[in-house]
């Protein structure tokens, strides 16, 4: 296997209102969705692609979000499939993993890295 | 050195048994390479028919590509075997391969059976296999209106009720013996099923000889032996299966006369070195055509591979359960013993389309054998008590008909059987196994324990018992199991809505920081948003609420396949003046969105953009229209026939009443939703009976009856009152209403309510008829402020701007739509894209 070495690029997104309180919302940058969560009960944000791999939805940012013991995760609002927020990981038991993607939130702005 | 193994066929028997093989180190002793004919790796073929529907392929592959990679296993697709020499223990294949082996596995499985009818060649007659036969059906279907199954067996019906997902509404079963399934049921049950398919829309034929396949070219009818002919434009051929041994037998293998490759108890053919398991295997005059006995074969040769103590196979249980979506059948045991072998038991009840039948030994003593059909619900403790030839009740009937009068316990079965007891069978697993994964493992739930040990993840058949298990084993552990929302909440929805309501709490987090832990999830958000929508009835949408609804009340309408939403106003009773058809025709037309009429007698609009959902309620509102909360779980329709306005036959004013109620609980929201519906007269017209709560008119005024259900278990509702005034009819609906929204559990219907109540129906009657707890005048104020705080929540929507800008798809773009929603034309009109068709 071969390493690549992969560059980000720190990009805005949107601004802190636009994301709902515990809830998420989409962007889309260079013709990319990402979605993006405002997980307030925790006070962190995440990043993730907007598609729903299970049928291929562009949902995610309208999914609910939660938690299973410690970990965040996203569920799908077509049939409510769920995803690890931190690392992209399907917790419904099936093979899929998401793309995710830093944030970082400098006073009302929202940044990607991407 | 290790040595050579190779596995022909990579179908579910022959991948289970290289996952078995592996799970006992199998590849530190062999070099495996499976040679595999179709194009993709294994699938579950079992759950073929979701593949019409709900499931892609990723979804029913056993296990991917790079499964076999990190195995070590050299897995060669689309490259059939073509030739073994068995003398030089060489195998060559269709792409000119040539590997020698120390052992050789066949798992080619079967094909179907395709009788000699003149005219099987022709076009559109299909079979029923591989998910390429169900791709080139779903190509064709769209040219087809009236289809044809040749064969009534479990994959014949199967395949019936696949031509229905795929919009044929015209579908026939042909079956040349006297009934239906005659491997697994009798005659009565066959009747019964008859019917019940009939009502699924399935026509069926039996003592049906078919003679000859007509047509130019492609298939146009059918010619039975009785002279009869249907017009069909489509047929698929499910008329049994043929063992694939046709390479077993150029190698010269013993095969049977009939197919199949001839085994002994090991599995071994006539050659020592090679084993034949699956569906291509011929043991003891019998081929099983079901997965777990392949899988039974599959686990004896890994042992004997690895040197593990060699059991040996002595056949298998060929119970089944048929998985129809709508319609129970199974058999189990020996389903036609008769007298005087045993003695039979025979339940039916033609009204509720049920039919059970058991056979007894004759000292009373065991369980031998059954069929069930229209309601399977026992199906797994019945198998196991025969299996593990449980005690059987003193009246042996309760196995059928539940202990009348005693006091039940679910749990109690499955906690009687001993710990060998077989419950997943496709996966092997006992009870044992799971007790330990439960108590040792401390999985607790179907989940855990799926991941763990594999139960459930075969056809599901076990799940209810793993449930129970569990269930079980945690209250004899004293842990006591309530039933709380989730991990979240250590409440049950009904003390969960007391509290919201002694602290009048109004948001989600007000409740989850009061009374719960951690962030929430997909469970108790929606349950929790709904305790509070029916306690306030505030907007959904306000701040501390919003993102706590589910799917489609976050955005007041219902997501769609490719993200469109539906839009649905209220047209109260059903009743429209042709100016506000007219504004729904405009606004449907300006926006580009599908019509139809829903069955709940108003008009839905689909393939709305989410940015476009305030605009066209906008114009909605302004014409007078307010939302039809068919995305909420709330008071849906109250349907209503024309009864004295037009009807010759109506003694009340139906329409005007119905009007009334949905007037009075629009918007109300409940722990499901609620359906109504008045007739003007006892023929019922408005199909009051199966509804939540269901009024027919009297010369004396109005019949109240509660609890019915449409859905997959529909149910009569039950006569509460009669001859009521109006205002007597209201004042019970709302004690009712109320009585159900505070004590329901999440996602619980009036039915199910009323049914798990202790008590049942009479309790409920003395509670809000006699008010033996004395809470109808709280039950009545209640739902009195609930009514007087109705507004229209898309109205309040369109006029709050925070509210408002949430409807955007981008919120860096709110004007951009969300470019991947694609349509396709059908009928003038738009669809939503077939999201089967994978995107790569
Ligand atoms: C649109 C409509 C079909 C149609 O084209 O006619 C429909 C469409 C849906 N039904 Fe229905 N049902 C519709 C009438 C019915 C009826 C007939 C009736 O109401 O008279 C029934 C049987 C009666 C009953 O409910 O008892 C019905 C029984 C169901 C069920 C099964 C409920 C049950 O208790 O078993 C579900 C599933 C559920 O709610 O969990 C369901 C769920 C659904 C959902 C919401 C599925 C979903 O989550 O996406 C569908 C939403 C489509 C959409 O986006 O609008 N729908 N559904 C009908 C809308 C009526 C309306 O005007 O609001
Ligand atoms: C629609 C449907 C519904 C079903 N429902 C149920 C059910 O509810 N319960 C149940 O228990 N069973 C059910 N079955 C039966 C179940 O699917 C089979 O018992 C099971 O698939 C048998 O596994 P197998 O590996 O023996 O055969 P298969 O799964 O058919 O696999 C054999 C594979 O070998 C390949 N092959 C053949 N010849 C060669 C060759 N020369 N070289 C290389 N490869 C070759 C074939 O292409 C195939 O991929 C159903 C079957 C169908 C079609
Ligand atoms: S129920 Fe049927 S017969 Fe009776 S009033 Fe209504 S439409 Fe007429
Ligand atoms: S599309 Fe996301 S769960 Fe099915």
């Amino acid at each position: 296997m071969e390493n690549i070495e992969i560059k980000t690029q720190k990009i805005y997104a949107c601004q802190i209102s636009d994301v709902p309180e515990n809830g998420g919302a989409c962007v889309l940058i260079d013709g990319e969705q990402i979605a993006i969560f405002n997980f307030t009960s925790k006070g962190e944000w995440y990043a993730t692609q907007n598609l729903c791999p299970h049928k291929q939805q562009m949902a995610l940012s309208r999914g609910l979000i939660g938690s299973t013991g410690t970990e965040p995760k996203v569920a799908c609002p077509f049939h409510k499939k769920a995803f690890s927020l931190k690392n992209g990981a399907c917790l419904s038991g099936e093979d899929f993993t998401l793309k995710t993607y830093p944030v970082e939130v400098e006073k009302d702005k929202v940044f990607l890295y991407i | 050195m290790k040595k050579n193994l190779i596995v022909i066929g990579n179908g579910m028997v022959g991948y289970k048994f290289c996952e078995k093989l592996i799970a006992k180190s199998g590849n530190d002793l062999y070099n495996i390479t499976v040679f595999g004919e179709e194009i993709r790796p294994a699938y579950d073929r079992v759950h073929l028919s979701a593949y019409m529907g709900e499931k892609t392929i990723e979804e029913l592959t056993m296990a991917p590509l790079d499964w076999y990679e990190t195995h070590n296993i050299s897995l060669k697709l689309a490259d059939p075997i073509t030739n073994v020499d068995l003398d030089r223990k060489m195998v060559s294949s269709h792409s000119g391969l040539s590997l020698p082996y120390d052992f050789l596995v066949f798992a080619t499985g079967s094909a179907p059976f395709v009788p000699m009818i003149p005219g099987v060649e022709k076009e559109g007659v299909f079979v029923y296999r591989t998910i390429e036969d169900l791709d080139m059906m779903k190509a064709y279907a769209p040219k087809a209106t009236r289809a044809a199954v040749i064969g009534g067996g479990l994959l014949g019906l199967e395949a019936a009720k696949a031509l229905l997902d795929l919009g044929i509404s015209d579908s026939n079963v042909i079956e040349f013996a006297p009934r239906l399934m005659p491997r697994q049921i009798d005659q009565a049950g066959s009747d019964l099923l008859k019917g019940k398919l009939r009502d699924l829309g399935i026509k069926v034929h039996c003592n049906k000889n078919t003679q000859e396949i007509v047509g130019d070219g492609k298939i146009e009818g059918m010619t039975f032996a009785d002279g009869e002919r249907l017009e069909v434009d489509m047929l698929v051929i499910s008329a049994g299966i043929k063992p694939r041994d046709e390479v077993a037998k150029i190698a010269g293998l013993e095969v049977g006369s009939r197919g199949g490759i001839l085994v002994n108890d090991l599995l071994q053919t006539s050659d020592p070195s090679v084993y034949a398991i699956g569906e291509c295997a011929l043991h003891n005059t019998m081929i099983y055509g079901l997965v777990a006995p392949g899988y039974d074969m599959a686990e004896i040769v890994a042992n004997q591979l690895v040197g593990a103590d060699a059991k040996s196979f002595t056949g298998f249980d060929m119970s089944t359960k048929l998985k129809l979506i709508g319609v129970d059948v199974a058999s189990f045991g020996n389903p036609f013993l008769e007298e005087p072998d045993c003695q039979t038991i025979i339940y039916e009840n033609k009204t509720k389309g049920v039919y059970k039948r058991i056979n007894i030994g004759n000292d009373s003593k065991l369980l031998l054998g059954g069929i069930l059909v229209g309601d399977a619900s026992q199906y797994s403790m019945l198998l196991q008590t025969v299996n593990n030839k449980l005690p059987i009740p003193e009246d042996p009937e309760d196995l059928i008909l539940g202990a009348r009068g005693g006091e039940g316990d679910a749990g109690a079965g499955v906690m009687a059987l001993p710990d060998e007891a077989l419950i997943c069978s496709c996966e092997a697993i006992t009870k044992g196994k799971i007790i330990s994964e439960i108590t040792e493992n401390n999985a607790t739930t179907i989940d855990e324990i799926k991941k763990s040990t594999k139960a459930c993840t075969g056809c599901g058949g076990c799940t209810p018992m793993v449930k129970d298990l569990i269930q079980g084993v945690l209250k004899s552990q004293g842990k006591v199991i309530r039933n709380v929302l989730c991990e979240h909440f250590d409440y049950s929805r009904q003390e969960l809505l007391s509290l919201a309501k002694l602290n009048n709490l109004k948001t989600y987090d007000e409740v989850l920081h009061k009374h719960g832990v951690g962030d929430g999830c997909e469970v108790c958000k929606p349950a929790v948003a709904s305790i509070l929508a029916s306690l306030w009835n505030e907007n959904v949408l306000g701040t501390g609420r919003l993102t706590a609804q589910d799917s489609n009340d976050r955005y007041l309408a219902n997501i769609q396949r490719g993200g469109t939403y539906s839009v649905v106003p209220r047209i109260p009773g059903g009743e429209i003046t042709p100016e506000k058809l007219i504004v729904i025709g405009n606004v449907a037309q300006k926006y580009g969105l599908y019509t139809k009429i829903t069955g709940g007698q108003r008009i839905d609009m689909f393939g709305a953009h989410v940015s476009d959902l305030p605009k066209i309620w906008e114009e909605l509102i302004a014409a007078g229209f307010e939302s039809g909360h068919a995305y909420g779980k709330a008071l849906r329709t109250v349907k209503s026939c024309v009864g004295t306005t037009w009807c010759r036959f109506g003694v009340q004013d139906a329409v005007s009443f119905a009007i009334e109620v949905e007037n009075r609980y629009k918007g109300l929201r409940s722990p499901h939703k609620l359906k109504s519906a008045v007739s003007g007269c006892i023929r019922e017209c408005a199909e009051a009976q199966s509804k939540d709560f269901g009024i027919i008119a009297t010369e004396k005024g109005w019949n109240l009856y509660v609890g019915g259900n449409g859905g997959s278990k529909p149910r009569h509702a039950d006569l509460i009152a009669t001859d009521l005034s109006s205002e007597e009819c209201i004042r019970l609906i709302d004690r009712f209403l109320m009585f159900y929204i505070k004590t329901a559990e999440p996602l619980q219907r009036t039915a199910t309510w009323i049914d798990k109540m202790e008590g049942g129906i009479a309790y409920l009657k003395s509670v809000i008829i006699d008010d033996v707890i004395g809470i109808n005048e709280e039950l009545e104020l209640e739902m009195q402020s609930l009514v007087d705080n109705y507004k229209c929540e898309w109205k309040e929507a369109v006029e709050t701007p925070e509210i408002r800008k949430r409807f955007v798809h981008f919120v860096n773009a709110p004007e951009t739509k969300d470019p991947t929603v694609k349509f396709e034309e059908m009928r003038s009109q738009i669809k939503a894209e077939d999201w089967n068709i994978a995107k790569f």
